[in-house]
């Protein structure tokens, strides 16, 4: 296991490699400029356009800039954004707390909500609270973010007068008011994403625990006098857990991007609005940091899922 | 010969451990069998219903119900249902219920036919990948991982730019967009269903009836085909009745982006769309095709459900 | 009584001087047809200069400076870099001009208003040099940086040495490249001169192309070390308010500086402005539940406001404005490929260039509807291309909307109708792809207009295309505005100060865009006449403004008599604010916030 561990470490950097020679390519080959705006002035000349297209380098050939990029990687400097000129982790780091905060306790609420509600359904399938779990699943799901985000101003905010709908990243307040405030602002963006994400998790968790609950060995374990819940949580649940662990590692990482709409409907300042206005803008540096950064993360969770697959089906083998 | 010892194979395997001897001896098909099990699942055969209603009303809908779907008339904007207008009326005075009949043919068969291709692919590289194991599956994965790691906007862009003049030459230009817009939303979301059936290889591979059928000659497609991959369907089914709802709307991002269907396309993610900033003054604009769009969803997750408990030889139907 | 060009300017002198009655001038004036706002614009020209400190309001005289808490504002685009010079969009200009001031800004009327300049250069103040070369400014003294050393004219000679350098890269380079040099004449005191007659001398230092930048800081970093420097994200100005925090593409916040240079303003302590999300959330956040006190540029439709406005939370405020949404028609060929490029001057367009067909067009837009359905109070028709400021409005031109007479003159011209119900003449259908950026209300104008056309024989496509890749100067991207690959195609545009020189250049026959100059001529239609031409270049030059004037009136008249352009919508500033909120006097010549020192909120 740890020879394969090893390996696996070994073979992800020229993968990282060479997914980043990819990404830089789409980025250089996709249509965008960052200095579009200039083109509406009358004016502005059509020279300060090439001038700064020529001092960012951006005529410059693909592979002098993924060369130009990668070293300066190697040396630990992200590049500089071409809007504002600050350090790309610098950026970054501004809005990592709030990425971690609304989206890190979406998603804990969208499993918190997701692993009962499913295991509960396939213990009893068809019965009414399986019927309701699912209608509202379902409900939720077809619904894009963009509309439950606004559904749920319309009534929080705008009716109600509970909660702020403009998400503020300098909260002046200290001690409990602080905290007062942080969840205040963040409960409707948390409730809206984590719902969305409960919603196919929750189809997830059913289906594999059905796939589960069924067996033979479950049978035997409840014939054996063991308690329900025991059975439940120590027999089927391990089970069912390997396509659930799959989905999960495949999301987590999206954390980190982000829910791009609903911190869009929100204005929550996470990793997702930069990710989404750098490209927009064609802020080059910014772009392959982040994204750079998703395809490190995304490689280590495939390789955390597929060592837990070995922990949970100790038939699976790698050779 | 060998049709019958597949016969029997087949038999053997839809009898489940503790089932009759009865059933054992019948030799019946397994796509009969499967059909059989299918109608028994009510909640299946309700949802196949409505999802026949929903397409052969799009399809046949405005033939039948004649307003236009582009008239527009500003005495009547954001009215609620009327017997004019069934459904009511849009800010422009258009009316709803020919536009969602019009635009659900554009919508549903995005739907279906990008998870298809997702469904597909990911099938394809996910039993590939978990069956062979080795080099092929870390080859495959790592493929996997790089194009779960890309951004999928600026990619968007790219392929449309480069490729839709192109589409619109070869085909018509209506159906040369359809085209590129479900190759473009299928090709990047056939990750998850590849991890999924991945996963679900890896442990099935290690199961006494593959050994069973090692034993017996099984060549591996038919292997993989025939006895691994019903059983590891289970959550690609899931993931395929999520991905049609998932690609209904994704179709409506790649609309407001400028990249899909033309503006006035009323496809049901874009009438969301259109309607989100009267939510809290014509609510009927909104709540038909996030209706329409439930039920597609709905209905396929109970087709799904069906299938899933036909599929599975252990269940008792 | 017949007036020549010569007794009209003594005529004007002399009022101006107070030496002649006003209001027989104006009764005569207002007589052949000319505005209000037109006459005191020109007679501005002639008068002497009056140190024009916006008077305080009668209903708010403050005692002391501050008091007023917090300021909230909510633009629907996050600035980026705080220095106006390296800008890309409007959002930085206003975040910026918080913090930093030009030597003089443009009021609503686009009057001129001194803010670091004592007054306003005139003919008559011996501001303006009569040979029109020179302008000669006086700086107000007293003036002390945010960080507390002293405003001089240093400040302004680095200011222009900065913008007009071309490895700068300066968004604001052209107002500043026609100054040849500036002459010191003391501390508080300079003396710009121009490489020719300048009629238009109201550009440098004016508005947000005219922040001055402090010399001491930004020594080091002239021309290419310009991105460098930390002052564009915490920018040192002579503002009402300093800078405390900036997290680019979200929020800024600032405080009040206790050392402005203005006594007992500004009345807010601290500003908080936020960027992000859309429009029609952003006016909910002021209309309907009040967390912020003002929202600019509200692009929504005019229903969806006013329904909001209904909850009496805030109110919508209009501003007379300056741009103009219209169409432009294509005289080149976009389906064909030419050397590489389509839209080439080298392939005219099949049936566009035929004037009749460009007039059935512009009789076919129901501008009414889109102006009262989509618009609301925020626009109105329009039959002119230049629109603002009101001494340049052309009374010479009209719009109609017959969508009868428009079918008659395609049949004139030849096109009858297909089994389709599409016109066709020679074979060749009349069918048309239509672009704009993506925007609810542009997709509606799109479908109203569509409607119309078809009705009478013209087929359609709609083209919406994402805004940031549609306004782009991206050569390499077909779907850009300036590539124009459609037949025709919609968006906005205006003069970006209260001179329609640059506006107007827009129609020139070198500003036609091609392969050959990156596609970064500013001529899209690729319409040409060598009257336009001629007309532009006297403009250009010519000193004496009612000849001028007269002059960019002509010009409008030829776009419209020749149907290049269909104007649709002359759109208005659009804002949302808190009720209580007074003071803005937003303007569409300068920046939102040119006036945010005196803002207040009623009690």
């Amino acid at each position: 296991m740890s020879r394969y561990l090893l390996r696996r470490l070994l073979i992800s950097v020229p993968v990282l490699l060479g997914i980043s020679v990819v990404l830089f390519s789409i980025l250089a080959l996709a249509p965008g400029d960052p200095f579009g705006e200039l083109a509406l002035n009358p004016n502005i000349p059509p020279e300060v356009r090439f001038t700064l297209r020529k001092q960012f380098g951006l005529d410059d050939p693909l592979v002098v800039r993924y060369g130009r990029w990668l070293a300066a990687m190697l040396h630990g400097d992200w590049g500089y954004s071409f809007v504002s000129r600050l350090p790309v982790q610098q950026l970054i780091l501004q809005r990592l707390p709030t990425t971690l905060f609304v989206l890190g306790s979406a998603y804990v609420l969208a499993l918190l909500i997701a692993l009962p509600v499913g295991m509960l359904s396939a213990m009893k399938p068809y019965s009414f609270f399986d019927q309701v779990a699912t209608t509202f699943a379902f409900v939720g799901y077809s619904l894009p973010t963009f509309f439950t985000g606004l559904l749920f101003i319309l009534v929080f905010s705008i009716y109600l007068g509970w909660l702020p709908f403009i998400y503020s990243s300098t909260i002046e307040a200290r001690g409990f008011a602080w905290v007062i405030e942080h969840l205040r602002q963040g409960a409707m963006p948390i409730t809206v994403l984590g719902l969305f994400e409960a919603a196919s998790l929750t189809r997830f968790v059913r289906s594999a625990m059905l796939e589960v609950i069924h067996q033979d060995y479950i049978t035997t374990a409840r014939a054996k006098g063991l308690t329900e819940s025991l059975t439940i949580l120590k027999h089927a649940l391990r089970n069912a857990l390997i396509p659930v662990v799959t989905i999960v590692a495949l999301q987590i990482p999206t954390i980190f991007t982000g829910a791009v709409i609903t911190e869009q409907i929100f204005r929550v300042p996470g990793i997702g609005s930069l990710l989404i206005a750098a490209i927009e803008s064609t802020d080059t540096p910014v772009v392959m940091a982040i994204t750079f950064v998703y395809a490190a993360l995304v490689i280590l969770f495939n390789l955390l899922a597929d060592l837990i697959y070995g922990l949970l089906d100790p038939r699976i083998t790698y050779s | 010969m060998r049709e019958q010892s597949d016969k029997a194979m087949t038999a053997v395997k839809a009898a489940p451990y503790g089932a009759t001897g009865l059933a054992a001896a019948r030799s019946q098909s397994l796509w009969r069998n499967f059909w059989r099990r299918f109608c028994r699942h009510r909640l299946a055969l309700l949802g196949m219903t409505v999802l026949m209603v929903l397409t052969l009303s799009t399809l046949f809908g405005p033939l039948v119900y004649h307003q236009r779907i582009n008239d527009i008339d500003f005495a009547v904007s954001l009215q609620g249902p009327s017997l004019v207008h069934p459904l009511g009326t849009d800010d422009l005075g258009q009316d709803l219920l020919a536009r969602i009949l019009y635009g659900g043919r554009v919508s549903m068969a995005v739907g279906l036919v990008a998870m298809l291709i997702a469904i597909l692919i990911g099938t394809a590289i996910g039993a590939t990948a978990g069956y062979c194991g080795g080099w092929v599956d870390h080859v495959l994965m790592r493929l996997t991982d790089l194009f779960i790691a890309l951004p999928q906007l600026p990619l968007l862009l790219l392929v449309v730019y480069l490729f839709r003049d192109t589409m619109r030459r070869l085909f018509n230009p209506e159906l040369g967009i359809f085209l590129l817009i479900v190759l473009v939303i299928g090709g990047l979301r056939w990750m998850q269903p590849a991890r999924l059936v991945r996963a679900a290889f890896l442990s099935l591979k290690e199961q006494e009836f593959v050994e069973a059928a090692v034993a017996l000659g099984t060549p591996p497609l038919r292997m993989v085909l025939r006895h691994i991959l019903p059983n590891a369907l289970s959550p690609v089914i899931v993931a395929a009745s999520l991905g049609v709802g998932s690609a209904i709307l994704a179709e409506s991002s790649l609309s407001f982006l400028g990249l899909g269907f033309p503006p006035d396309m009323p496809t049901w993610g874009r009438l969301l769309f259109d309607a989100k900033d009267h939510l809290d003054s014509a609510p009927h604009w909104a709540l038909s095709p996030g209706t329409m769009i439930f039920l597609v969803v709905l209905s396929i997750n109970y087709v799904g459900d069906g299938l899933r408990d036909a599929l599975d030889a252990r269940k008792v139907l | 009584m017949s007036l020549d060009e010569v007794a009209l300017q003594e005529w004007m002198h002399r009022v101006a001087h107070g030496m002649a009655d006003r209001r027989a001038f104006l009764r005569y004036m207002t007589g052949l047809g000319l505005s209000g706002p037109f006459l005191s614009n020109l007679l501005a020209t002639y008068a002497p200069a009056q140190a024009q400190t916006p008077q305080p309001r009668a209903d708010f005289a403050p005692t002391k400076r501050g008091g007023g808490g917090k300021l909230r504002l909510l633009w629907w685009q996050a600035p980026t870099i705080l220095n106006a010079h390296l800008a890309s969009g409007g959002k930085d200009l206003d975040a910026s001009r918080v913090v930093c001031e030009p030597l003089a800004a443009f009021d609503p009327d686009a009057n001129f208003v001194p803010i670091l300049a004592t007054d306003i250069p005139s003919l008559d103040n011996g501001g303006l040099a009569q040979d029109g070369r020179s302008v000669t400014w006086r700086l107000k003294k007293d003036v002390v940086w945010h960080d507390g050393k002293p405003f001089t004219a240093d400040d302004v000679i680095f200011t222009w040495e900065f913008a007009a350098d071309p490895a700068t890269g300066a968004t604001t380079t052209g107002s500043y490249a026609d100054i040849d040099h500036i002459d010191k004449l003391d501390e508080h005191a300079v003396k710009v001169v121009f490489k020719e007659p300048t009629p238009f001398w109201y550009d440098a230092f004016f508005g947000h192309r005219g922040h001055i930048l402090p010399q001491h800081l930004f020594a080091q970093y002239k021309g290419q070390e310009a991105r460098n420097a930390p002052y564009n994200l915490k920018p040192v100005g002579t503002g009402p308010y300093k800078i405390v925090e900036f997290k680019p593409g979200d929020v800024a916040l600032y405080e009040i500086n206790p050392q402005y240079h203005v006594p007992n303003r500004p009345f807010f302590d601290t500003v908080e402005l936020k960027g992000g999300g859309d429009a029609a959330s952003a006016a909910r956040a002021v209309l309907q539940t009040g967390e912020f006190d003002f929202a600019w540029n509200m692009q929504v439709e005019h229903q969806v406001l006013s329904g909001l406005e209904r909850g009496g939370k805030g109110k919508v405020l209009i501003t007379s404005g300056a741009s103009i949404e219209h169409i432009q028609v294509n005289f080149t060929d976009p389906w064909t490929e030419v050397d590489g490029e389509r839209s080439s001057l080298k392939k005219p367009h099949p049936f566009q260039t035929d004037p009749l067909i460009r007039q059935a067009y512009a009789l076919a837009v129901d501008r009414r509807t889109v102006a009262e359905q989509l618009y609301g109070t925020g626009g109105q028709p329009s039959s002119n291309f230049l629109v603002a400021p009101p001494r340049f409005v052309s009374s010479n031109t009209t719009w109609e909307f017959d969508p009868k007479k428009s079918a008659a003159l395609l049949d004139q011209a030849g096109w009858k109708r297909g089994s389709d119900g599409v016109r066709v003449k020679d074979g060749q259908r009349l069918k048309l792809v239509y672009q704009t950026s993506v925007n609810p209300i542009r997709q509606k104008t799109q479908a109203i207009v569509k409607k119309v056309f078809e009705d009478i024989g013209i087929a359609v496509e709609l083209k919406a295309v994402n805004a940031g890749v549609y306004f782009s100067s991206d050569p390499g991207n077909p779907d850009t505005y300036s590539h124009f690959y459609t037949d025709i195609q919609m968006y906005n545009t205006g003069p970006g100060s209260p001179d329609p020189q640059a506006h107007m250049d827009r129609f020139t026959s070198w500003q036609i865009a091609q392969k050959a100059n990156n596609w970064s001529g500013r001529n899209i239609p690729r319409w040409s006449h060598p009257e336009y031409d001629r007309l532009w270049k006297q403009a250009a030059t010519e000193l004496d403004a009612v000849k001028r004037t007269a002059l960019y009136i002509a010009m409008n008249d030829m776009l419209i008599t020749h149907n290049v352009v269909v104007p649709v919508t002359w759109r208005h500033v659009v804002s949302a604010t808190s009720t209580k909120l007074r003071g803005m006097d937003v303007t569409a010549w300068d920046s939102n916030l040119w006036h945010l020192a005196y803002w207040y909120r009623a009690a």
